[in-house]
């Protein structure tokens, strides 16, 4: 190598090192400690001492019911809202690019939720969903009104509880996969639907043929997104049901990691750790999986 | 297929805030196309060429005004039911369809009694494929492709159903100068074996010149005339379409018509049978001959040899944009000239490249054969 590549490269590190400094510092850092406390058993953030070394903390944690109901609670709440937020936001996405006037309104509208506090939206759906002494609910409210039986969604039955968490999920999601797929639409050159046209191609079959692989790359970022922001999920649980979730039922894998540490059973750093990089795995895998077939299917 | 346009006319609404009026893209254009012909609709960009094609095509719906498919009235024919194929600018080409997929999209909208067997699909397909000769890329995706390849596609794309009318919207706008007129040339021999009725949209006036048999030139959405290429060049109506056809482009004089003759400047230059008024002069590049006793006197700006011809530029106080551009035949004494630059050159004028324009009208004033 010449001197000259050798004080290029040189000076490309020097630009970086900002970025890396910090993404060593609150990143990498993080996790390596993260990963080697979850192999320390019963290690104390106090005294910073620990018994012994091995995977105790994670035959704990999988054994433990509370994690296990959160992992199911995760897993449910991922298949049900990740493939349902997306297909209504195509669909919304699609009846929105095809409108004429109102659009920008009805973008706006769509676009709210957005903006929108978690914890405003969540009270919102308590006056939706929570059975009060005063009130029954908005929605039971509906539901007798047209002869059905009321049911506690906040405190009732898990399905019913469920059905509330994954609406919620859905809606609170959905602005942004709006907004990347009416970006993604308006970006298909309207050439290809004159063609299309000339061609006597029907309406459908210009959706499934042309207008979805066009816009596969955006679907399959936001199902990437949405895995991974659906996996995370906890303060949207908050909001609905409070802080004691292993008590409701309803707690996600990274309110397991937050009680461990913080919650009124916490301060086992060692089984949160073992519980994070639990999680950290289930992701990664799940995300090489999404990546491995959208990019074969993206490159055929 | 003859197609024939009467009173075609499509208004759109206006788009600007302050000024609402409609816009009118195309104004009461009749024209029939002869079965089997190539036309260029030429014209500047903005003209409303390419809305006449989209009308022809049916992506558009005309303000007034038919179209008919030899005896049958279209205008109201979706385009599915026109049988016309269209090949875009950009080619429109589906990015991740192969080449093969491409070409068959087409066949597989066939609905009924139309509808293939894949079989006959395919062998549609290659067909086609054979016809614009890229049978080996047929497993290739467009972004593997070059321009020329691609814009072969297109054209397969747009003939597999083999249409009664072929429409072309500026097809060769996107290709670089040697592959255009290799393309161009393709286009001619495609359109030849087909006999397909086919309207290419173009502001390209060599373009539109070297492969059609007939030029439509328009301006403002208004036919300024329609005939076949030489004829136009030869014998334009008005002073626009006089200096849209040729390059290098005619030249441009102020000039009188006093007592059966037309001054330039002071210079009498020629016989002129027609009443006293003022005019314009279009002199075509080669209707300059040079010679020391010419009638008219300019001043020798520069030589520039191209091989073929010497192009004599100019200075002339009535010429429009001032300097005068004339194509002399390098053994008619053209380099001659050079090393006089700045002094006075002398040309005498061929009387059928000259053509006498109406100040006010533009309209071109035919002189008497005498």
């Amino acid at each position: 190598m010449d001197g000259k590549s050798v004080n290029g490269s040189l000076k490309g590190w020097l630009y970086l090192l900002p970025a890396l400094l910090f993404l060593g510092v609150f990143m990498v850092y993080p996790l390596v400690d993260v990963f080697v406390y979850s192999f320390e058993e019963g290690y104390n953030s106090a005294s910073q001492t620990y018994f012994g070394v091995g995977t105790y903390n994670y035959a704990y944690v999988l054994r433990d019911p509370y994690f296990l109901q959160a992992v199911k609670n995760t897993f449910l709440l991922v298949v049900i809202t990740v493939p349902l937020s997306t297909g209504i936001a195509l669909l919304i996405s699609v009846g929105l690019h095809s409108i004429g006037p109102l659009r920008r309104f009805l973008q706006t509208v769509y676009f709210l939720p957005y903006v929108t506090n978690t914890l405003a939206v969540g009270m919102v759906f308590m006056i939706l969903f929570k059975k009060t002494p005063y009130s029954d609910g908005f929605i039971n409210l509906l539901i007798t009104w047209f002869g059905g039986e009321g049911v506690d969604f906040i405190d009732g039955p898990y399905w019913a509880k469920m059905f509330v968490l994954c609406l919620y999920t859905v809606w609170v999601v959905m602005p942004f996969k709006i907004l990347i797929l009416t970006s993604a639409l308006a970006s298909v050159d309207p050439a290809y639907y004159k063609a299309a046209r000339v061609d006597g191609t029907s309406k459908l079959r210009m959706f499934v043929r042309i207008t979805l692989p066009m816009i596969s790359p955006m679907i399959f970022y936001l199902v990437i997104t949405g895995f991974i922001g659906a996996f995370k999920a906890y303060s949207d649980v908050v909001a609905l049901f409070g802080t004691n979730l292993n008590a409701a039922g309803m707690n996600t894998i990274v309110g397991y990691v937050y009680d461990m540490l913080y919650g009124d059973s916490g301060g086992y750093p060692s089984y949160a750790s073992a519980a994070a990089i639990i999680l950290f795995a289930i992701v990664f895998t799940i995300t090489c999986i999404n990546l491995l077939v959208s990019g074969s299917r993206l490159r055929r | 297929m003859e197609v024939t346009l009467k009173g075609l006319t499509k208004k759109f609404p206006g788009r600007d805030r302050k000024n609402r009026s409609e816009v009118t893209a195309v104004d009461h254009m009749t024209l029939a196309i002869p079965d089997g012909q190539l036309l260029a609709l030429l014209g500047p960009s903005g003209c409303g060429k390419s809305t006449v094609l989209n009308l022809i095509s049916g992506l558009l719906a005309p303000t007034e005004g038919k179209i008919f498919f030899g005896e049958d009235d279209v205008t109201e024919l979706p385009p599915e039911k026109r049988g016309i194929g269209l090949v875009f600018q950009n080619y429109a080409l589906y990015p991740h369809l192969t080449v093969r997929q491409n070409i068959l999209f087409p066949l597989e909208n066939l609905k009924g009694k139309e509808k293939l067997t894949r079989e006959e699909m395919l062998r549609k397909a290659d067909e086609a494929a054979k016809l614009v000769q890229i049978e080996s890329l047929m497993d290739r995706k467009p972004a593997e492709l070059s321009g020329g390849q691609q814009q072969r596609v297109a054209i397969a794309r747009a003939l597999v159903k083999r249409p009664r009318v072929l429409l072309l919207d500026e097809p060769l706008s996107n290709l670089d100068a040697r592959l255009r007129i290799q393309t161009r040339e393709e286009i001619r021999r495609i359109q030849r074996e087909t006999k397909i009725t086919t309207v290419f949209v173009t502001h390209d006036q060599e373009e539109a010149m070297s492969i059609s048999d007939l030029i439509v030139v328009m301006k403002e959405g208004v036919v300024q005339q329609i005939g076949r290429p030489q004829e136009v060049y030869d014998s334009p109506e008005n002073l626009f379409v006089a200096k849209f056809l040729g390059t290098p482009p005619i030249n441009v004089f102020e000039g009188q018509v006093r007592g059966h003759r037309l001054y330039i400047g002071e210079d009498a230059v020629l016989q002129a049978n027609v009443p006293d008024a003022p005019v314009y002069v279009g002199v075509r590049p080669e209707g300059f001959l040079m010679c020391e006793t010419g009638a008219l006197s300019c001043r020798l700006n520069r030589v520039e040899v191209t091989g073929r011809d010497v192009s004599v530029v100019s200075e002339n106080a009535a010429a429009v944009s001032r300097t005068v551009r004339s194509l002399i035949g390098a053994e008619n004494g053209g380099e001659a000239v050079s090393g006089r630059e700045g002094g006075e050159i002398r040309f005498d004028l061929v009387p059928r490249k000259v053509f006498l324009f109406d100040r006010e009208t533009e309209r071109r004033i035919f002189l008497e054969e005498s």
